[in-house]
């Protein structure tokens, strides 16, 4: 089953075309994510699909409601945790959930209860009744987090979830994404971090300049960079040049030979795999290093 | 849109509820506003009685004609945090959560609207009772005081509708803060002090001609026994004028602000 599908999805804000014919679709029960350089439009893609924005043309469906013409059975099956931080500093944090909750349909008593699960599952029962306005950005980030998983949703957007969350507070967010996948719910996130990525997705799109760039397996879009990266890092481990081969010793050559020109004197070289990173940098980046290479 | 929708889960009336009491709660965390909200018009009270007063009219019966006054000016003086309140909503992103809920987004308006009603008839009675300590000896029985309540009520909603479509229309809460100073002169151009007849006769025509003016004579009318004539009319009238543009207004930006963009 499909849970979201974009088809020829385009949207322009006054005459900057932002989305140019985006198709997309994420089987249910899988976590997606959406990569893109800053502005390429992935707040956009999520806020259509969270029925905050209308397309300017083509159809989006969220749990196999349209956006638009079911817009109301779409919003009962997702929750949204957008890019910005969205709670209200003047509540307390335990109130803030309470009052989410109340308009999710539980009663007084079911929404005080899933309050306290919540800011125990969160990190937050220590500070539940402070006002969010004495929260450092850390807390608002996992106070908002919350708020978005009151009800298991269907599908679950998350914008640039982790932006903002220490170390600890990251793996413990990926390892809730990881329960409410095996648990049925579809995650939909943006990220800036490709380890992240890495980490949780089944599915990796890249959108840039309006369009989907890339879309597969994490496996499948590194294989498409080559098959390892040669890199040369000077004597303080600062990268000089990075070049993807296609793991033939011919390749592998070339590669040397080309790194060469950026060699210091005391320069090491390494070989590794490739990473999303390589696949991210190869399809935004100006530095297509691996073109020259094959061609 | 709404025809095809199916029963939604959240009973009827749920998120009103909802966003009214948080609406309250967020108005008694805000001391500032709501000490502001009843400290003004009482000291503008004891300014005009007991400064002013006895110059305006020597007899002493100035506080008989000022509280009508005052109470329109604590009224819109303490509906114009609705406009703070909801250029705030607009601008931090919260309205995108509520959005994103299967619930009228509207209903977060609502809430901040009657949590001003609410405010500003507590603040209208701390005023009044603060008037007959100081000498404030109405002669309005029972009927007249629902009366005269119910009017106050009305333009609170009034004004309070059109401070909510100014938070919309505004870009930011301090945007909104700005805004809403220009509509706490009109008390002050109109019969709240003085009697119309005494100010100048360019002036005459603009504080007979605005709301604050007949709604200020119907209290008086109602609470000190004063004639009524049609004050009374074309203050509900003014109030409804008032209502009515503002919630189309609003009705507008909020679509164009939060809508379906
Ligand atoms: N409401 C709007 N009005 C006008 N332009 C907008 C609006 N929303 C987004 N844009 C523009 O659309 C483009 C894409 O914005 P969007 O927020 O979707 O990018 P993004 O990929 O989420 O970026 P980031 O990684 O920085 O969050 C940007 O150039 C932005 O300026
Ligand atoms: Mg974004």
């Amino acid at each position: 089953m499909i849970a979201v599908e974009l088809r020829g999805v385009r949207k322009s804000f006054g005459t900057q075309r932002v989305l140019d014919d985006i198709d997309l679709s994420v089987p249910a029960g899988s976590v997606f994510a959406l990569l893109g350089p800053n502005g390429a439009g992935k707040t956009t893609v999520v806020n259509i699909l969270a029925t905050l924005v209308a397309p300017d043309s083509g159809t989006a469906s969220v749990g196999g409601y349209d956006v638009r013409t079911a817009r109301d059975s779409a919003k009962g099956v997702l929750s949204l945790t957008g890019q910005s931080v969205a709670v209200d500093e003047v509540l307390t944090g335990s109130e803030n959930l309470i009052m989410v909750s109340r308009l999710w349909g539980l009663s007084r008593r079911e929404s005080r209860l899933r309050a306290r699960a919540l800011l125990e599952q969160f990190d937050l029962a220590d500070a539940a009744r402070r006002q969010v306005k004495t929260y450092s950005g850390g807390m608002r980030r996992r106070l908002d987090l919350a708020l978005s998983l009151i009800r298991r949703p269907e599908v679950l957007f998350l914008d640039e979830p982790t932006t903002g969350l220490d170390t600890r507070s990251r793996r413990s967010l990926w390892a809730q994404i990881r329960d409410l996948r095996s648990a049925g719910t579809t995650i939909f996130l943006t990220t800036q971090y490709l380890e992240e990525a890495e980490q949780l997705a089944d599915r990796v799109a890249v959108l840039a300049g309006g369009r989907i760039v890339a879309d597969g397996t994490p496996a499948e879009l590194k294989s498409q960079v080559g098959e390892d990266v040669v890199e040369i890092r000077s004597a303080d481990d600062e990268l000089l040049g990075a070049v993807a081969t296609d793991g033939s010793v011919d390749g592998l050559h070339r590669a040397i030979t080309q790194l060469a020109e950026v060699a210091q004197p005391d320069a090491t070289v390494s070989l590794r795999s490739p990473s999303l990173e390589d696949v991210f940098l190869s399809l935004t980046g100006p530095a297509l290093q691996q073109k020259e290479v094959q061609s | 849109m709404t025809a095809l929708s199916p029963r939604r889960r959240v009973a009827v009336g749920v998120s009103e509820l909802t966003f009214i009491e948080r609406s309250l709660r967020r108005s008694v965390r805000n001391v500032d506003a709501l000490l502001m909200a009843i400290m003004l018009p009482v000291l503008v009270m004891f300014l005009f009685t007991f400064v002013f007063g006895g110059s305006i009219d020597p007899s002493g019966n100035y506080v008989n004609y000022v509280v009508p006054g005052i109470i329109l000016l604590c009224a819109g003086f303490g509906a114009s945090s609705t406009a703070v309140d909801v250029a705030g909503d607009m601008t931090t992103g919260i309205i995108d959560r509520f959005r994103s809920l299967p619930i009228p987004a509207t209903a977060v308006l609502t809430g901040h609207v009657v949590a001003s009603l609410l405010r500003n008839l507590v603040a209208t009675g701390v005023v009044v009772v603060v008037a007959l300590a100081v000498g404030f000896r109405p002669t309005g029985g029972p009927g007249d005081w629902l009366a005269a309540i119910s009017v106050v009520a009305l333009y609170i909603l009034a004004i309070t509708y059109l401070f909510a479509a100014i938070g919309l229309a505004s870009s930011s809460p301090e945007a909104a803060s700005g805004y809403g100073f220009i509509l706490l002169f009109l008390p002050y151009l109109s019969s709240a002090f003085v009697e119309v007849s005494t100010l100048p006769s360019w002036l005459q025509p603009i504080a007979q001609y605005q709301p604050v003016t007949p709604t200020i004579e119907a209290i008086r009318s109602l609470l000190m026994g004063t004639s009524m004539g049609n004050n009374a009319v074309i203050a509900v009238g003014w109030c409804v004028l008032i209502l009515v543009i503002a919630a189309t207004w609003g009705a507008w930006l909020f679509r164009r602000k939060a809508g379906h963009r």
